[in-house]
């Protein structure tokens, strides 16, 4: 507990900046989606919320070395870390939430199944099936066919898990004090990690280029794409994140019994592949 | 086993910097505004958290009233139904998002680190943000009444296809703004949770910690476990919106009824989210001026907790009338229906504690006995539209709106006014304006039953809600409820003229403002309370019983 040497930093401009920068990049964007113009808005505010992100972190690794914090303040960014990554799995939790709906109730609902069957009169042709390739309104065309997960899935899959365990491979080296090997070890998963990406990108070209797998190709097309969507964004800023740490190694930032920005990336990193078997479970196997 | 013995601090260390001669000097803060802006004292993040709460509470107040003013009569009278949704859709978000959920984290920023003995909040800069983040997401939401084709219509609760389909253009800049309110609220909560596990006092166990704190641990638990949830249906709708995607549209094989899933699996914790800090907040003041130890600290506790586990389980009340399983009308009816035992507990347990008790009534009591019959009637309506055969004839009704208004209104928001009148010694260095105050709670008390009592009768004998217009046979309930809520609305300016008196000066205060039976750790420190609290940790001592 308080040991009366807890840091609180005075004043800071990054907290009122961000949010203004969040703010720019928020109308902008939904000045592109309404208006269809204010594009250079969205930039802007974009690259103001990296820029403050970048400072703003710059600022807390410079307090770090220079010894400002203390065990309690090591345990609040823990928790801290620790609650966001629970919010984020709730975030993910809505997604598969809807999946799992989805597929168990509102699709066989709608071919005239259970006690809500009432809704199989709006389409009386309509038969359940899933992954739904023909959705009830011949106005939405679904796909016309789907991945088979024994291809790209599950390379990325493998890509994915070892990247986890090369990542504590590298932890483990950072920790017995081998710098070098924790460099070599992190950069090999940023390597799989940007690998898993571009396998990602091929995917989503081939959805698009010749499988139907579209945004508008009805509920399976939008949960396909909401779930690994989410899921891609989420790696690359992992990713991201691993570069940035890589780069501290490289510094000496990290000694073996203080670093926990390279282990909250960590955590971060195994929470991105911990929702990715989920994926490949429910989105691509059943 | 013994009963357990209540907690009584007492200090060992000096608190301010001052007194201590502490180390590390204060730089002068900055002047001006920029004072404002760059903070990241928990106790300025706190008033201007309060501060802007209360500009949100007059500005939903008002589209309340626009509302009360159309209703006032049958027929319509003085907006057009258009502009009449638009003025209840923003009441609600308003009052949910910008006015209950940021007082009572304001609330929480000056309060809990003073009560567990804390330097200042976990992450000081991030709470920072989390404020700021406040102003630019409500101005986003409230620049929408602007827009082409007007604000958002489909009611706080947003139901697709309203929502999507048939929403005006500007929804998608409600959906960001929700989006940016969101990331506040969680990274607020994850803030709140830090500073309780991590800054307690040495000597302080989590069964030690006032009830405030523990209700906001577990408020910011659901805030964590359901804004991301939120955050997952907006981005939904968002979809469905700009890029054609089908979730909540049965013609692409989605379902509108998954979007009420995702909400009221947001929304039911919700509601628990703006009532838990009151109870923790009640559960002070009824103490303080009964002059007798909480009756039940330990099963107050668990009460909250069981109650938060509980909120997870129950959304389906929302939408017995939607068509759903018979097993899972059941299921949420029994679910909601078990919540009502540690609710029960809690009226009982602030009941007790009156028992025998030396009352006083001073302003945050008078507040916080309201609380407890008021929110009661809430609870017992809630106890009714649980029933779900009877909830096929309320819901949608006023009966409905009577429902939540009375948790909410006596209910979140009188325990946040009491919060107020309680703490404003310790913020001010002085005592509320006692005439003054009392006004305000006899007038609000009064208008505010005047407002909605009349809406269950009115609501059980058909009045659909959320509708400009109604059969002549409401006339006479709706006439007084209008009049309710315009003598409610303009009894806050009282408030508002307290709070300001109040800062200015009146009777002074010391640092235990409310006798010995208010005797957290905040009662310990001066009032006002110095910028700088507890940098050297107090050492939290149990009594020796
Ligand atoms: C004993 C506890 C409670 C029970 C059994 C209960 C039950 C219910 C039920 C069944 C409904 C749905 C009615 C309908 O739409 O037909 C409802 C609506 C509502 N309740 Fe409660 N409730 C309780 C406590 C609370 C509390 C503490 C709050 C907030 C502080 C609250 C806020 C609301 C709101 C805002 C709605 C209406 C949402 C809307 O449709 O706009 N309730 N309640
Ligand atoms: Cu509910």
């Amino acid at each position: 507990m308080s040991g009366g040497s807890y840091y609180v930093p005075a004043t800071s401009k990054w907290p009122v900046l961000g949010s203004l920068a969040l703010g720019v990049m928020m109308i902008g964007t939904g000045m592109v989606l309404v208006h269809g113009r204010g594009t250079l808005i969205t930039l802007v505010g974009l690259v103001g919320v990296i820029a403050v992100m970048a400072l703003w972190f710059r600022d807390v690794v410079l307090e770090s070395r220079s010894g400002l914090y203390d065990a309690q303040m090591d345990r609040s960014f823990r928790w801290g870390m620790g609650w966001f990554i629970f919010s984020e799995v709730m975030f993910f939790a809505a997604f598969f939430g809807a999946l799992f709906y989805v597929r168990t109730f509102a699709v066989p609902w709608l071919a005239g199944e259970g006690t809500k069957g009432a809704t199989a009169l709006l389409w009386p042709e309509f038969t359940a099936h899933w992954p739904l390739l023909s959705p009830p309104d011949s106005s939405i065309a679904g796909p016309t066919q789907v991945f088979s997960p024994w291809h790209l899935p599950l390379v990325n899959t493998l890509i994915l898990v070892s990247s986890s365990i090369t990542l504590t491979v590298a932890h483990e080296a950072l920790k017995e004090g081998k710098r070098k090997i924790c460099r070599n070890w992190l950069a090999g998963t940023i390597l799989l990690g940007l690998t898993f990406i571009v396998i990602q990108g091929v995917e989503y070209y081939e959805a698009y280029a010749h499988y139907g797998i579209t945004l508008q190709a009805g509920i399976y097309g939008a949960t396909f794409f909401i779930l690994t969507g989410f899921h891609g964004v989420h790696v690359i800023v992992g990713t991201l994140i691993l570069i940035v740490m890589l780069f501290r190694v490289m510094r000496y930032h990290f000694s073996p019994e203080d670093h926990f920005g390279f282990e909250a990336s960590c955590w971060y990193w195994h929470f991105v592949d911990v929702v990715w078997v989920g994926l490949f479970l429910f989105v691509y196997v059943f | 086993m013994a009963p357990k013995v209540p907690p009584q601090p007492t200090l060992e260390q000096s608190t301010t910097a001052a007194e201590a001669g502490h180390g590390h000097a204060h730089e002068a803060p900055p002047k001006g505004i920029m004072r404002w802006l760059l903070t990241t004292n928990h106790k300025e993040i706190g008033t201007m958290y309060l501060i802007f709460s209360l500009i949100m509470f007059f500005i939903g107040g008002i589209f309340a009233l626009v509302v009360r003013l159309e209703l006032f009569q049958p027929g319509l009278q003085f907006v057009n139904p258009e502009f009449f949704n638009q003025m209840t859709t923003m009441h609600g978000l308003i009052m949910v998002f910008a006015a209950v959920m940021p007082a009572f984290t304001g609330l929480a920023n000056w309060m809990i680190p003073l009560q567990i003995g804390a330097p200042d909040m976990a992450l000081p800069r991030l709470n920072n943000f989390s404020f700021w983040l406040l102003p630019v997401a409500f101005g986003l939401l409230l620049s929408t009444l602007f827009m082409p084709g007007g604000g958002p219509n489909f009611g706080w609760t947003f139901y697709a296809p309203l929502s999507t389909t048939y929403a005006p253009p500007s929804t998608t800049f409600f959906i960001l703004s929700l989006h940016i309110a969101g990331i506040s609220s969680i990274l607020g909560a994850i803030n709140i949770i830090a500073t309780i596990l991590n800054m307690r006092a040495p000597g302080m166990r989590m069964m030690d910690m006032p009830l405030f704190v523990w209700t906001w641990l577990i408020t910011s638990f659901l805030l964590i476990a359901v804004m991301p949830v939120l955050a997952g249906v907006i981005t939904m709708m968002l979809m469905d919106i700009n890029f054609g995607t089908s979730f909540f549209d049965a013609s692409g094989g989605g379902d509108p009824v998954l979007f009420q899933h995702l909400f009221w699996f947001f929304g039911h914790p919700e509601v628990y989210i703006m009532i838990l800090p009151a109870f923790g907040i009640v559960s002070a003041i009824i103490p303080a001026f009964a002059r007798k130890r909480l009756f039940g600290y330990a099963s107050m506790v668990y009460a909250t907790a069981a109650i938060a586990v509980l909120s997870f389980l129950v959304w389906g009340h929302h939408m017995f009338v939607v068509g759903m399983p018979l097993a899972g009308q059941l299921f949420f009816m029994y679910a909601t229906m078990l919540i009502a035992v540690p609710t029960g507990v809690k009226v009982f347990n602030w009941v007790t504690t009156l028992f025998r008790g030396s009352i006083s009534f001073e302003p945050p009591m008078l507040f916080a006995l309201a609380f407890v019959v008021l929110f009661t009637i809430g609870g017992f309506s809630g106890l009714m539209l649980a029933i779900a055969p009877a909830d096929f004839q309320y819901h949608d009704t006023y009966f409905v709106v009577a429902h939540f208004h009375y948790v909410l209104v006596p209910g979140a928001i009188f325990s946040i006014m009491a919060a107020v009148y309680f703490w404003l010694p310790k913020w001010t260095g002085h005592y509320p304006n006692v005439r003054l105050s009392q006004w305000h709670f006899w007038l609000s008390v009064i208008s505010v039953n005047l407002t909605f009592f009349p809406m269950h009768f009115s609501g059980l004998a058909g009045m659909p809600r959320r509708i400009p217009d109604y059969a002549l046979q409401f006339a006479d309930f709706n006439l007084v409820s209008s009049i309710g809520a315009f003598m409610f609305g303009f009894s806050q300016l009282l408030f508002v003229a307290v709070i300001v008196m109040c800062v200015r000066g009146g009777k002074k205060a010391p640092a235990a403002a409310w006798g010995e039976y208010a005797d957290d750790l905040e009662w310990s420190v001066p009032s006002p309370a110095p910028l700088h609290t507890f940098e050297t940790p107090p050492t939290f001592q149990r009594p020796a019983h």
